[in-house]
């Protein structure tokens, strides 16, 4: 496995304090670039160069989005989206209570870039842990001349606020992270306009997911060509029916056998691998024979489903995939905003039918009624929460429409299971 | 706005503390979320004198203060009870046992989630996706995150929180 650029931070909270975190070379380059040795311009280069995406789930290139900020624009600021929600996503917990610093740098860089004075933290309420550590960070940062006005000696100001979440899922959306920020009900708003432009307070606003910022030192130590001969590297967080759940850093285009077998573990013994959702419940779950499937953007988006927050749940055949795909239809249903028909109707109509499936009332004509409601909700609702319902449901479908036979019928015989020979 | 009369108002610490909040941002409004957990903690949940003393000190409509109030899980417009418990239900914790786990508390509390026990010292609350499933299954009580939570432990859980 290859060496660790973002969780050598994170081990064994040796750098959580200030002290230990510039020992090891941490704020080198936040200095560098409040020095002036490292020009603004500089910084948004190296990221195009670096090949930096966004680690939320949409992966934009991250020098471009820096492009997008109107430089000349009076008030602007960096919004960073730590109200990590994804199902199965825990990368940004692991960074946040792990390294604070690590991502006070990584907001440090990005308003310098962008010439921001101020940066929010949009942190999930449920991160107990994470708002102490980061508020101690925080206070350790300001006292040091870090974070504040003139920070390391120079001209520059970046002010750094905290702002716990209150509990919905959908603030992970960002623009409705943005109306939840501006004390509002987390709706999704019509884009665009974007944020670049107009984001927090109608203002040009970055923003970035957590893990993408705590990678930005890492592009400026190592240089771009580096960093990016490294995979470039991304987090995975794996978790489900496997031996060693944990959040692993490996080089973008690492395979999801290589992940669930060597990284993690493999599954328990006797356990056989089933599925697995390659980015989080909203991804299109993958087969066994997809297991050596590149876990990269382009090659995730071939095989039909998506890269998203990285973030593989591993289902083996102990688990009962109907369940499965009515628990996270179940979870998009109760985060659904309502603001939109397709995802507030759409995924109350799923769980309807999922729950007569599971309670020996399911009729055979509700497949084929299940891949309409899909189909209705596909490239209809407002924001990416409804369009996450569609692709997992549809794999499944295809995958194991047997399983929803079997829960409709057991004692009929199906078209599905003639042609597989059973 | 004054609050109903024959209720408490928030307290001056209280308030305190919310215009401080409200001076992080650029707009009051955006003090709202923190100012309501201010005022839930104060008052143990968010009773209608809670929710109008909050749209007094940040100047907002009281109509737009409970809007916002009842859009997110964790502000509470009903009380609750000493000590809140979130068992997370969704797919990591799914596949690592979180069903009996959540029927354990069920069980020794003697409610369903949603509820709270007579004597008022716990609810018992779903939780989605809480980040933590590398420790699958996890649950949060009060801000404690605890890992790999069995059926077998939650006695010992319980006691922790008298």
């Amino acid at each position: 496995m290859p060496e660790s650029i973002l969780l050598k931070w994170t081990r064994d909270g040796a750098f959580r304090d200030l002290e230990g975190y510039r020992r090891a070379g941490g704020y080198r380059a936040a200095e560098s670039v409040a020095r002036g040795e490292v020009s603004s311009d500089q910084l948004i280069e190296w990221l195009v160069q670096s090949g930096l995406r966004g680690k939320g789930g949409a992966g934009f290139p991250t020098g471009q989005k820096w492009k997008f900020i109107p430089r000349a624009a009076p008030v602007k600021y960096v919004v960073v989206n730590a109200d990590e929600g994804e199902p199965g996503t825990f990368k940004d917990r692991t960074l946040i209570e792990g390294c604070p610093h690590l991502l006070i740098e990584g907001i440090v860089l990005a308003a310098m870039g962008i010439g921001a004075r101020k940066a929010y933290v949009y942190l999930r309420k449920e991160f107990y842990k994470g708002r102490r550590l980061l508020d101690e960070a925080l206070a350790q940062a300001r006292s040091a001349g870090l974070v504040g006005e003139g920070i390391f000696g120079s001209d520059r100001a970046v002010e750094i606020v905290v702002h716990s979440g209150a509990g919905a899922y959908i603030a992970g959306e960002e623009s409705a992270l943005l109306e939840s920020l501006e004390g509002r009900r987390a709706l999704p708003r019509l884009r665009p306009p974007f944020p670049a432009p107009a984001g927090l307070y109608q203002q040009p606003t970055l923003l970035h997911n957590v893990e993408t910022l705590c990678h930005i030192p890492a592009v400026i130590a190592l240089g771009p060509e580096q960093y990016k001969a490294l995979g470039p590297p991304a987090l995975f967080s794996v978790s489900g029916a496997v031996v060693r759940p944990g959040v692993y850093e490996a080089p973008l285009g690492v395979t999801l056998r290589s992940l669930i077998f060597e990284y993690a573990g493999g599954l328990r013994p006797g356990r056989r691998f089933v599925a697995a959702f390659p980015g989080g419940s909203s991804s299109a779950i993958l087969i066994e024979a997809n297991l050596d499937v590149k876990m990269d953007y382009d090659t995730l988006r071939q095989a039909g489903t998506m890269l998203g927050s990285a973030a593989v749940i591993v289902i083996d055949d102990a688990a009962d995939m109907v369940e499965i795909i009515a628990r996270t239809v179940e979870f998009y249903r109760d985060e659904s905003c309502g603001k939109c028909t397709p995802c507030r109707e759409g995924t109350i109509w799923i769980t309807q039918i999922f729950d007569r499936i599971l309670h020996g009332r399911g009729r055979v004509e509700d497949l084929a009624l299940l891949e309409s409601v899909a189909a209705g909700m596909t490239g209809t609702c407002f924001c990416p929460l409804g369009e996450s319902v569609p692709p997992s449901l549809v794999a499944s479908l295809r995958h194991f429409r047997g399983e929803y036979e079997r829960h409709i019928a057991p004692t009929a015989v199906y078209a599905s299971e003639a042609a597989h020979g059973h | 706005m004054a609050p109903p009369s024959g209720a408490p108002a928030l307290s001056a610490a209280a308030r305190e503390e919310i215009r401080g909040l409200a001076g992080l941002y650029e707009q009051r409004q955006s003090a709202l979320l923190p100012a309501l957990f201010v005022a839930q903690r104060e008052a143990g949940y968010l009773t209608p004198s809670a929710l109008a003393g909050v749209a007094d000190a940040l100047d907002l409509p009281l109509s737009e203060v409970t809007s916002v109030a009842s859009f997110y899980s964790l502000l509470y417009l009903e009380p609750v009870g000493r000590h809140v418990i979130q068992c997370c239900t969704n797919l990591s914790c799914m596949l690592n046992g979180c069903g009996a786990v959540m029927q354990r508390f069920r069980d020794r509390l003697g409610i369903p989630p949603g509820a709270t026990t007579p004597d008022g010292r716990f609810t018992l609350r779903t939780a989605e996706c809480l980040a933590a499933c590398e420790e699958a299954p996890a649950v949060i009580i009060d801000e404690d995150r605890w890992a790999r939570v069995t059926p077998e432990g939650v006695d010992g859980l319980l006691a922790r929180y008298p």
